[in-house]
């Protein structure tokens, strides 16, 4: 492992920079509504620590004080089954990473996937700390937005009946995203749907299990259909 | 009172769970195996349906029967989505959405 030069530390930031930004942006909306639900910066701090991953995170807030475990850990896997592909398409990259592999797998989020996943950053910059770094930063940032956030909440005093709103919100523009990306749109219908009929039929405390089962068994089955042998490669 | 053992526990477990996802696999496949393709394909197409998964449990009490009728969500979410399309800003849209949602159901409804 070679000391890190400033030309990473720069390196990484100049990657890095949009991140920050945003992950300050939506950890301090994070900090803010976890604050509102009872859960002050600490709070936020830790779970951004032990789950960090802002769709999860996020989902948890109501889970925090009700509800079913096994709803919340399901729900977590559904959310992070991306992660799966993320970290298997980055073993190659990470093979001679030693000691920094636990780190740099246990942290991999979308965002610093996309910018370690496209290229070994700039010429001359020592790769390996290149990646320590963006990670570091990009978690880094999340943490601060989120202790800002639950702190900022404290001093703030109006009425934030309807900010829970913020979450579906952030959710419904990822899906839209998500959707002009595709051609194929039914796994985005299937989630609607599925999810929405079982709302009416099983209630509001346990649907989102029965959901997910029907979600997957669909998926296997309409396989051929999602995907054609043969067609597009995500890769 | 807030149950803060429960938030405790919801924490570990939903942390477990996001770990698991991004360490197994590599535990498994990480000394050159071949990957299943039915894991690879559950891990790209899965996501694509989590987030209407997640819009509808984040709704999950919204009342459809009794006034407003869901109305300022409705309203809200039309403004999320026209703002998004055009901008293709998050926190742009996560802002104006959130802003009138409080706004509809603090003054209007």
């Amino acid at each position: 492992m070679k000391n890190i030069t400033r030309k990473d530390v720069l390196a990484a930031l100049h990657t890095s920079s949009p991140i920050i930004v945003t992950f300050l942006v939506l950890g301090i909306g994070y900090g803010i509504l976890m604050q509102r639900h009872g859960y002050g910066p600490l709070w936020s701090l830790l779970s951004g620590i032990i789950i960090f991953s802002g769709t999860a995170q996020f989902v948890s807030i109501t889970m925090l004080s009700s509800g079913s475990v096994i709803m919340a850990g399901l729900t977590a896997l559904m959310i992070s089954a991306r992660h799966v592909f993320f970290s298997i398409s980055m073993i190659g990259r990470y093979s001679s990473e030693g000691r920094r592999k636990p780190y740099l797998y246990y942290a991999l989020c979308d965002e610093t996937y996309a910018m370690l996943s496209k290229d070994d950053g700039p010429e001359g910059v020592n790769v390996s700390n290149y990646r320590l770094l963006v990670t570091l930063f990009d978690q880094s940032a999340w943490l601060t937005g989120s202790f800002l956030g639950g702190w900022i909440g404290t001093l703030l005093t109006f009425d934030s009946t309807g900010i829970d709103f913020a979450m579906t919100a952030l959710f419904t523009t990822v899906f839209i995203q998500q959707w002009i990306d595709n051609k194929c749109h039914l796994p985005a219908v299937l989630g609607v749907v599925a999810t929405l009929a079982c709302r009416l039929i099983f209630g509001r405390d346990i649907f989102l299990i029965p959901a997910m089962i029907i979600i997957i068994a669909v998926l296997t089955a309409a396989r051929s259909r999602i995907e054609p042998a043969g067609g597009e490669n995500h890769d | 009172m807030t149950d803060y053992r429960h938030a405790m526990i919801v924490i570990a477990v939903m942390g477990l769970a996001v770990l698991a996802t991004r360490i197994v696999p590599v535990l498994i496949f990480g000394r050159g195996e071949k990957v299943p393709e039915f894991i690879l394909y559950l891990g790209r197409v899965v996501p694509y349906t989590a987030m209407g998964l997640l819009i509808v449990y984040c709704l999950r009490d919204m009342p459809v029967l009794e006034a407003p009728h869901g109305l300022p969500e409705l309203i809200s979410l039309a403004a999320v989505t026209v703002t998004y399309l055009w901008k293709r800003n998050t926190i742009m849209s996560v802002v104006i959405g959130t802003a009138l949602y409080m706004f509809l159901v603090q003054s209007v409804f």
